[in-house]
């Protein structure tokens, strides 16, 4: 197995500690980046679904400034907001490399998409059931938690997985920029050193990686949607 | 048991203002199906949002069960003794809760299941498991549906949706209960249903009804009392029956016509069909039975006592609220003083004649 892997792949052998230590570190960026990414973005997406116009609990300020900030950070390109982002960093973190450094690019970089793709999901569940639950005598908080999250569980896992998907890929440009991770590693020991294989393995790694949340989500979204899609068949 | 004094409500929209409701006024009695008919955009769906402060209204004062709420300018006051507070969110929340609510597209929460959205209103209210256990299983069965408890909503048909729809909103044990086009998305079967469960449960539990529809039938069907209303404000109200033996305003009379057999006598009048023609000398007469007076032995009865021929065109019976509304177009011919004494004789016996035309 070892002569096997030396043979089609030498240099990922050679350099083997060190890819594991990548895939270690794009798997740090991503666990954390991505759990603080999840609740700000489902926080930011809940309170702009319910402060907006005709919402629940309209507050046009609130709506205005989380609105504009959405905004402003969707429309920055990754790496340039890599490179805007590192005197911040630094100053909050003390320093703008490594996984640590990494982490708030990341965050800055899919709270906004992540927030729109919430606001979205939420924006599929019928006023009608928050009228029942309005008329039930729920208030913002039994509105938000027992019919807005409720009820839109399957969609929010669809936009979690696509935010996921595309988190495995900023990290991998946040390690271009002294992120570490499998991005720097395939660019600094497979692309500048033209070792192929090492180039290859990463992209099999990610591939692997992006298929498995991808077939996570759209289970855990099947199973969580309680609804058939198809006229069942009466027995 | 409802009580709306001056109600109004305008949208503010920028195509302009919409009145919904202007300066409206109802008395809803206690354990009496009420209906509210009117075409679309009339302000039904806003009325009965006012009621249970969905919406808020801009004026007005409403009297429900006991709590009389007053609003000035969108501002909700609650009185109490002499004094005027104003209404917390709260306090609003827990009188939404005493009054139940259906709709016309069910909105059942479609990730839980029948059982646990039957539970909805009940949790959270320190209620403990086992009671809200077997308050769900007694309300499944006073629907009708305890077989269906752990099945989910996209597995029901409409009618066993809006039943389940029905158990939700009477958890609470509301008095009053406002349905809002709740039949309108069911066939005539489903629509039946529903309507016999209403009634059954204005019976069993005295509920207050409130219920909101488009169609005459519906209103005629189950109603005691109606109020037709037209771009924003009540123009008819009264006794259903009475509404359908003499309609006053021009939509009410084509409401009646809509749901009513009777209605097609009117309609026969206003078209001038060929079937009403009357020989040289006789009368061509809209007869209106109510009550208590029957048709049949009646007109025998007259044609004897006072020697006319009375020929009857067109003849319908139907009961309303259990009572017997007739109609008639019959022709009357004979001398002219002794068809003048039958038609008096008519009115005296508590038929309202008319006579459409005269040979
Ligand atoms: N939230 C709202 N914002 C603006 N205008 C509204 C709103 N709700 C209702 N309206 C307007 O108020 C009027 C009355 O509406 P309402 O929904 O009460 O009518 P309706 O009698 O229930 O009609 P339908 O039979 O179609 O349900 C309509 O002209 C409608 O456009
Ligand atoms: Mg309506």
């Amino acid at each position: 197995m070892v002569e096997f892997i030396k043979a089609i792949m030498p240099n990922v052998y050679a350099y083997r500690s060190r890819f594991f230590q990548s895939c270690e570190a794009t798997l740090q960026m991503f666990v954390i980046a991505g759990l603080i990414s999840f609740a700000l973005g489902l926080l930011f997406g809940v309170v702009l679904t319910v402060t907006r116009e005709g919402g629940i609990r309209p507050n046009r300020l609130i709506y205005r400034v989380l609105d504009v900030f959405v905004n402003v950070f969707r429309s920055i390109p990754f790496v340039i907001l890599l490179i805007f982002l590192i005197p911040f960093t630094r100053t909050v973190l003390g320093t703008a490399i490594g996984v640590k450094g990494a982490i708030i690019p990341l965050v800055f970089g899919v709270v906004p998409f992540f927030t729109r793709q919430v606001e979205a999901a939420l924006a599929g569940v019928s006023p009608g059931k928050l009228e029942a639950a309005r008329s039930m005598g729920s208030g913002t908080m039994g509105l938000i938690f027992r019919v807005y999250l409720h009820e839109a569980v399957p969609d929010l896992i669809r936009v979690t997985t696509i935010t996921a998907i595309s988190l495995i890929g900023l990290t991998t440009m946040a390690g271009a920029v002294g992120a570490g991770g499998l991005g720097s590693f395939a660019i600094n020991y497979g692309q500048n050193q033209q070792h192929q294989d090492i180039v290859n393995v990463c992209v099999v790694v990610l591939l692997i990686f992006v298929c498995f949340l991808q077939a996570l989500g759209s289970f855990l979204a099947r199973k969580t949607t309680n609804r058939k899609l198809f006229a069942r068949t009466e027995k | 048991m409802i009580t709306i004094n001056h109600l109004c409500k305008t949208f503010r929209l920028r195509s302009g203002d919409v009145c919904a409701a202007r300066d409206m006024n109802l008395d809803i009695h206690e354990g009496e199906i009420y209906g509210v008919i009117g075409y679309s955009g009339a302000g039904k769906s806003t009325l009965v949002r006012c009621i249970n402060l969905l919406e808020t209204p801009d004026d007005g004062e409403m009297t429900i069960d006991g709590t009389t709420v007053v609003i000035r300018s969108g501002r909700v006051f609650l009185r109490e003794g002499g004094a005027e507070k104003p209404a917390s969110e709260k306090q609003l929340n827990a009188l939404r809760r005493g009054i139940g609510m259906i709709f016309q597209q069910f909105n059942l929460l479609d990730r839980s299941t029948v059982a646990d959205n039957v539970a909805y209103p009940l949790r959270y209210t320190g209620m403990s498991r086992a009671d809200i256990d077997a308050r769900v299983r007694e309300l499944l069965a006073l629907v009708d549906l305890t077989d269906k408890a752990d099945v989910y909503p996209s597995q029901l048909s409409g009618g066993q949706k809006q039943r389940v729809a029905i158990a939700r909103a009477l958890a609470n044990r509301p008095r009053i209960l406002l349905s809002d086009e709740a039949t309108s998305a069911l066939d005539p079967d489903a629509t039946e249903s529903i309507l016999a469960l209403l009634r059954d449960l204005n019976r069993k539990l005295g509920l207050t009804i409130v219920l909101i529809t488009h169609e005459m039938s519906v209103i005629k069907a189950i109603c005691q009392r109606v109020a037709v209303m037209e771009d924003g404000a009540v123009v008819e109200e009264g006794e259903v029956y009475d509404l359908f033996a003499h309609p006053v305003q021009p939509i009410t009379k084509r409401f009646v016509q809509s749901a009513s057999p009777l209605g097609k006598i009117d309609k026969m009048i206003v078209e001038g069909s060929p079937l009403l023609r009357v020989g040289p000398g006789g009368y061509l007469v809209k007869l209106l039975f109510h009550r208590d007076c029957v048709g049949d032995s009646l007109i025998s009865d007259v044609s004897r006592r006072f020697g006319v021929n009375l020929n009857i065109v067109l003849a319908n019976v139907e009961e309303i609220q259990g009572v017997a509304l007739g109609g008639m177009i019959a022709a009357v011919e004979g001398a002219p003083e002794a068809v003048q004494a039958a038609l008096d004789y008519l009115r005296d016996k508590h038929v309202s004649v008319e006579v459409i035309a005269r040979g």
